[in-house]
C-alpha cells in the first residue's frame, strides 16, 4: 500500500522556516476557550479513568439531542451511538464491521486521503466515482449508476467534501438515497464538515425517508468546533451495526480519552455561538481566496462548505505536484497537490483558507506572482 | 453589521488598500466608508494597543470609583464630561451599582496619579467620594492576550 501523498510533502515542508501554510487539514482557530476550560475542569476533578466502550452516557445523550436538533435524525443514546477517536477511527471500524473480503465499496473522489486505504485494509475493493469541477464537485447521482458494479456493498459519502468543499443539493441527495435503496447498499456518511455549509443548511442523508437504518452517520467535533487534537468522533447507526462497530472499537481502542469526551459535552451543548463566529470568518475568507485565485488565472469554483478552496492549476501547464513543489520552493507557500486526494484531484491544489487574513492576503499575492512568473 | 466595521473590530492591522482587497471594495470606497463612520461619531479615532508592561514611559494606571451628585438638569452628564476632559483620564463610564463613575486614569508615576485624584478630581464640587485602585499587572489588553497567556501551538504545516 503506498503511503499518503501528503506525507512526502509534509516532510519537505516541515523542516522549513518562514512558510505560509495553506496546507493543513484543520481550522486556523484554537479550540474555543470555554471548551478547553471544560477539559481542564474535568482534569481537576480527577476524571482520568476509562469510560464505557461506547463513551460517556452523558456525552451520547448530548450527541443524540444535537443530531436530532441539527441533523434531524434520531438515535438511541444507549444502543446506537459510539464515541470514537476522531472520525478516522469511526470510518475504519465502520468499514471493518461491514466488509467481508472482496466486498466492493463505492466512494467519490477527490476525497479524504484515508478512504481508499481504509477500504483496502478492511479487505474490501474500492470503486471510485469521480466528481467534477463543472459540477462544483457535487456528486452527480447519474455517475453512481454509471460506476456501479455487481458486488458493491456500501457507499462512502463525504459532504461537504475535503478537499473540494463540494456539497450536494437536497434533490441530488434524494437521488443518491434512491440509488442506495435500489442497489440495497449501506451508506457510510462522513459529515464532519456538516456545520460548515455556507448556503443553505446541511442535510444528512440519514434524515431522508428510509435511509436511517441503512446509514452509518459519522460525525465529530474536530472541524466545526476546532477540536482536531481532542480526537472526538462518533458513529451512529441502528443497533446491530453499532454493536458490530463496538466490537472492533473495544478491542482496538477501548474508549476515547475521557477528557476529550468531557470537552465534547461542553462543545455540543454550548458551542453554537463559537461555531457561528468561526463559520462567518471562513465564509469571508473563502470569498477572498476564490476571488484572488480567479484573478490570478487559477479557475476556482465557489466551494459551498469546509474551509478549503480547490483551484485548478491546469492553465499553468504544470501537474499538481510540480505546481505545489515549485510554488513552495519559489515562494514558501505550502499547499497540497490535488492528486494526494486521488487521481481525480490531478490538476488542482487544496488551499486551506482558515489562516489569518494577513497570511491569506500575502499567500494570494505570492501565488499570483508565482503564476505570472511561470 | 457593516462589513468594514466588522473588520475594524477584529483588529487586523490593515491599511486602506488591504481593507479594500479583503472586502472587495475600491480604496476610494473604503476611505469614504471610514470618513462616514467618523462623521457619524461611530469611529472616534485610531490608537495602537501597547503591552502595558513594556511601555517606554512606565505609565502607572489606576481605576477610580467616583460617587457624584446628580444635578437637577442634566443628571450626571455635566460632571462626567468635566471629569472626562482631564488629560489623565483615558476612559470614563457611568455605572450602575455602588458608585456612579468608573474612571480609568494614567500618569507618569504614582504621585502624579495620587495628586490628580486628591487635588483635581476629589475637589470638584459635586464629587462626593473616590476610591482608587492601582493596576498591578495586565493579562489581557483590549482583546489582546499578553505574552505568557498567549498560545503558541506546535502545528504541522501540512496535514490531510
Amino acid at each position: 500500500m503506498p503511503r499518503s501523498g501528503i506525507r512526502e510533502f509534509f516532510e519537505l515542508v516541515q523542516g522549513t522556516d518562514d512558510v505560509i501554510s495553506l496546507g493543513v487539514g484543520e481550522p486556523g482557530f484554537a479550540t474555543p476557550w470555554h471548551i478547553r476550560e471544560a477539559a481542564i475542569y474535568a482534569l481537576e476533578r480527577g476524571k482520568t479513568s476509562y469510560t464505557s466502550n461506547l463513551g460517556l452516557l452523558k456525552l451520547r445523550r448530548v450527541i443524540a439531542r444535537y443530531l436530532a436538533r441539527e441533523f434531524r435524525v434520531e438515535y438511541h443514546p444507549e444502543r446506537q451511538i459510539l464515541v470514537t477517536v476522531g472520525v478516522s477511527e469511526a470510518l475504519d471500524i465502520a468499514l471493518r464491521a461491514i466488509i467481508n473480503p472482496g466486498d466492493k465499496v463505492m466512494y467519490h473522489e477527490p476525497c479524504y486521503v484515508s478512504y481508499h486505504p481504509s477500504i483496502s485494509m478492511a479487505h474490501g475493493v474500492g470503486v471510485k466515482v469521480p466528481t467534477r469541477e463543472e459540477d462544483n464537485f457535487a456528486l452527480d447521482p447519474r455517475q453512481l449508476w454509471n460506476y456501479w458494479e455487481p458486488g458493491v456493498k456500501a457507499l462512502v459519502l463525504n459532504f461537504p467534501t475535503n478537499p473540494t468543499g463540494g456539497t450536494v443539493s437536497i434533490a441530488q441527495l434524494r437521488e443518491v438515497a434512491r440509488f442506495a435503496q435500489e442497489k440495497d447498499l449501506l451508506v457510510i456518511s462522513d459529515e464532519i464538515y456538516g456545520e460548515l455549509t455556507f448556503a443553505g443548511k446541511h442535510t444528512s442523508i440519514a434524515s431522508l425517508p428510509g435511509m436511517r437504518d441503512r446509514t452509518i452517520l459519522l460525525h465529530g467535533c474536530s472541524k466545526a468546533f476546532a477540536m482536531t487534537g481532542f480526537r472526538i468522533g462518533f458513529a451512529c447507526a441502528r443497533s446491530e451495526l453499532t454493536e458490530a462497530m463496538m466490537k472492533v472499537h473495544q478491542y482496538s481502542m477501548l474508549c476515547a480519552p475521557i477528557l476529550s469526551q468531557e470537552a465534547a459535552i461542553e462543545a455540543l451543548q454550548n458551542g453554537a455561538e463559537a461555531v457561528a463566529r468561526m463559520k462567518d470568518q471562513y465564509r469571508r475568507r473563502r470569498d477572498l481566496i476564490v476571488r484572488k485565485m480567479n484573478q490570478s488565472g487559477l479557475n476556482c469554483h465557489l466551494p459551498n462548505g469546509t474551509f478549503y478552496a480547490f483551484p485548478s492549476i491546469r492553465s499553468t501547464g504544470l501537474d499538481s505536484k510540480s505546481f505545489a513543489l515549485k510554488l513552495f520552493e519559489a515562494k514558501r507557500v505550502a499547499t497540497v497537490p490535488g492528486n494526494a486526494f486521488g487521481e481525480s484531484g490531478e490538476g488542482f491544489i487544496r488551499c486551506n483558507y482558515s489562516t489569518g487574513y494577513g497570511d491569506l492576503l500575502k499567500a494570494c499575492q505570492l501565488i499570483d506572482a508565482f503564476v505570472q512568473e511561470l | 453589521m457593516e462589513k468594514i466595521l466588522q473588520l475594524l473590530i477584529e483588529g487586523e492591522p490593515f491599511n486602506t488598500s488591504q481593507m479594500a482587497e479583503v472586502l472587495n471594495y475600491s480604496v476610494e470606497e473604503v476611505e469614504a466608508r471610514l470618513a462616514e463612520l467618523k462623521e457619524k461619531n461611530i469611529l472616534l479615532g485610531w490608537r495602537p494597543v501597547f503591552n502595558p508592561a513594556k511601555e517606554i514611559d512606565d505609565w502607572v494606571r489606576a481605576v477610580i470609583e467616583v460617587k457624584i451628585k446628580p444635578e437637577r438638569e442634566g443628571g450626571f452628564d455635566r460632571l462626567s464630561e468635566r471629569i472626562s476632559r482631564f488629560d489623565e483620564v483615558e476612559s470614563c463610564y457611568l455605572m450602575s451599582g455602588a458608585y456612579d463613575l468608573l474612571v480609568f486614569v494614567k500618569g507618569h508615576h504614582l504621585k502624579a496619579v495620587a495628586g490628580f485624584v486628591s487635588e483635581r478630581l476629589a475637589t470638584i464640587d459635586g464629587v462626593l467620594s473616590t476610591a482608587t485602585h492601582f493596576m498591578l499587572r495586565a493579562y489581557k489588553e483590549q482583546g489582546f492576550l499578553l505574552p505568557g497567556a498567549r498560545e503558541d501551538p506546535e502545528k504541522p504545516k501540512i496535514s490531510p
